[in-house]
């Protein structure tokens, strides 16, 4: 359904723009119909301008970027079918109006013709849908509801839009206490059942694995390594990945030094291989193994 | 014995009245010790951190004692603190790029910060210091803007512990880190203990898999109050506090999937430290809560170094 293709994105930088800096280097990889795909990355991975790019904020520089077989771009009826949610909730609300303002806002934009009594069916309905009890949230004020409850409300103003197909969740639980993370990425995964694409986007491996049947590593805007989440996490093969998957701490599991790289060129981002099919479903790009082109 | 914390209660003046942050809180730190301190946010392990090094305009100290190696630690006065910090408490803070000054290079920052305390700087102490934390000599002759975020916290810790303090506090060091800058500060921390920089060390984060694998003890904190304390491996694997227990059950662990077990959360959030309830403050998420838990549950010793507090166990 989301299709990218070879994506670029250069941003000028310096003096009289004179250099250049390439934040996301020709990835490609699809995310269906009723599937969450996690994109992971160390922060100046590149993963926060794809999911930009995704959402129209930010142009592409070169390759192609298509949800359903129709170019992305800004605008109202675009966004009726993708929409973006972000790492901080807080900052997302106007402390000045009450919460639910957010609902308003949207049928204005969308559904100006719907009566008040419908719509009031419709929010309480996409409030129920992401758990929680309308009663309790509707009708205050910002400060009087947790993180959680926020975050959950922006998912439902989402889904009031009965075009919707596809989500962009970029870190959305990383300001959440741990007590409330799991209930978020419960409501995610229950998305799909609808029929929805997400491209969820995480610096926590636990969470990206709990949650995803696709997983794309990102390292320097490229892709190092991309596939079945199993797959990737259970049969690592790129010694970035490894090193990652050593570095998060594990309850009752010792904390591993990962393997030696040795010659491994991924400290240096020149000398990358190409991405291949190393297995089924299974892409790596590492110059060190064979089968890579660069070998 | 290191730190003792005796029933320290302090609140926050608002205009609603007094937010009850900490409500009688005592524990106890071992030399050589790490202590975890982990809760959700607005539990009040913030608080206690900054307690113990300074208190901001908004904190009032309503109680409680706080003993260092056997000297009472004046954690209301503000300027008889000033004995404290730096020499004997020191903090690591959560925000280490707003915590050097952006005008000095690094070498010539640590000279001034000396020079302020009536100390001088040795080289060769200070390049092995930064070598502990793995760091290059280099690194003073930078700005802190030429560092990068793990770079740059680790600059902080050692310059946190120049002057050997009996206590660390670090406060969330690691909660802006990725995950591989993550382990490099969280093994440093581990080494300076290793190394007797400092005594021991209080160690606050929101993330229990990372407590377990540097703390030696870890303490749960809920709404103000103790709820568990033991030593890491137990607490992680035997917990007996119903909040510890749902707290690990909703941690997704790298490997498990959605499709083969499904995880929950907590209901609810916690309860307003304004008014809190009477009462266990759990009780309204808690599954097992029954007529008992009306009634505040005391602290109690239920195996050697294991405290809860809870009726229920």
């Amino acid at each position: 359904m989301l299709t990218l293709d070879r994506v670029t994105k250069t941003f000028r930088t310096g003096t009289f723009s004179g250099s250049s800096v390439t934040a996301v280097d020709r990835v490609s990889f699809t995310v269906g119909r009723g599937e969450v795909v996690t994109l992971l990355g160390e922060s100046g991975s590149g993963k926060s301008t794809l999911g930009r790019m995704i959402l129209g904020l930010t142009p592409v520089t070169a390759g192609s970027l298509t949800l359903g077989g129709e170019p992305v771009r800004s605008g109202r009826e675009y966004y009726r079918r993708v929409q973006g949610i972000f790492q901080d909730p807080f900052s997302c609300f106007n402390p000045v109006f009450k919460a639910d303002r957010v609902f308003a806002l949207v049928k204005e934009a969308y559904y100006p013709r719907v009566s008040a009594a419908d719509w009031r069916g419709r929010v309480e309905r996409a409030v129920r849908d992401v758990r929680l009890d309308p009663g309790q949230v509707l009708n205050k004020y910002p400060h009087q509801l947790s993180g959680g409850q926020l975050q959950r409300l922006l998912i439902a103003r989402a889904l009031l839009l009965d075009g919707l197909e596809f989500l962009v969740a970029d870190e959305i639980t990383s300001m959440l206490d741990a007590s409330t993370r799991v209930d978020v990425l419960n409501l995610l995964g229950d998305l799909r059942e609808r029929g929805l694409g997400v491209l969820y986007i995480t610096h926590d491996l636990a969470l990206g694995t709990y949650l995803a049947e696709q997983t794309v590593v990102l390292r320097g805007g490229r892709i190092t390594e991309r596939g079945a989440t199993e797959k990737v996490f259970g049969n690592p093969m790129h010694p970035y990945t490894r090193h990652l998957l050593a570095a998060v701490p594990r309850l009752g599991v010792d904390w591993v030094d990962a393997e030696p790289v040795g010659s491994c060129v991924f400290h240096d981002a020149g000398a990358e291989g190409e991405l291949h099919e190393a297995e089924p479903d299974h892409f790596v790009a590492c110059a060190q193994l064979p089968g890579c082109p660069g070998h | 014995m290191t730190l003792t914390v005796d029933d320290l209660r302090v609140h926050y003046r608002t205009l609603r009245g007094d937010v009850r942050a900490l409500d009688g809180v005592s524990f106890f730190v071992d030399d050589g010790e790490i202590l975890g301190l982990v809760g959700e946010s607005g539990c009040g392990k913030t608080t206690l951190g900054k307690s113990l090094i300074r208190m901001d305009g908004r904190m009032r100290h309503v109680g409680g004692t706080v003993t260092l190696d056997g000297d009472d630690v004046p954690v209301g006065d503000d300027r008889a603190m000033n004995a404290f910090r730096f020499r004997r408490i020191s903090l690591v803070p959560q925000y280490s790029m707003s915590a050097m000054n952006p005008t000095r290079r690094i070498g010539r920052m640590i000279r001034e910060l000396l020079a302020s305390r009536g100390a001088s700087v040795d080289t060769a102490e200070l390049h092995r210091r930064l070598a502990l934390v793995g760091l290059k000599p280099e690194v003073l002759d930078r700005y802190p803007i030429e560092l990068s975020g793990g770079m740059k916290q680790r600059t902080v810790m050692v310059i946190s512990t120049l002057l050997d303090p009996s206590l660390l506090v670090a406060d969330e060091v690691t909660s802006a880190l990725d995950v591989s800058n993550q382990k490099a500060v969280a093994h440093a921390l581990v080494g300076l203990r290793d190394q007797g920089l400092v005594t021991s060390m209080v160690f606050i984060t929101h993330d229990l898999a990372l407590t377990s694998h540097i703390a030696d003890t870890i303490m749960v904190m809920y709404a103000g109050l103790l709820a568990e304390k033991a030593p890491a491996n137990i607490l992680t694997s035997a917990p007996r506090h119903p909040y510890t227990r749902r707290l690990l059950a909703a941690l997704p662990e790298a490997g498990v999937r959605r499709s083969e077990g499904r995880l929950s959360g907590i209901e609810g959030s916690p309860p307003s430290l304004l008014s809190p309830p009477a009462g266990c403050r759990f009780r309204d998420r808690c599954p097992l809560a029954d007529d008992r838990c009306a009634e505040q549950p005391p602290v109690v010793e239920v195996a050697p170094r294991h405290h809860v507090a809870c009726w229920k166990v």
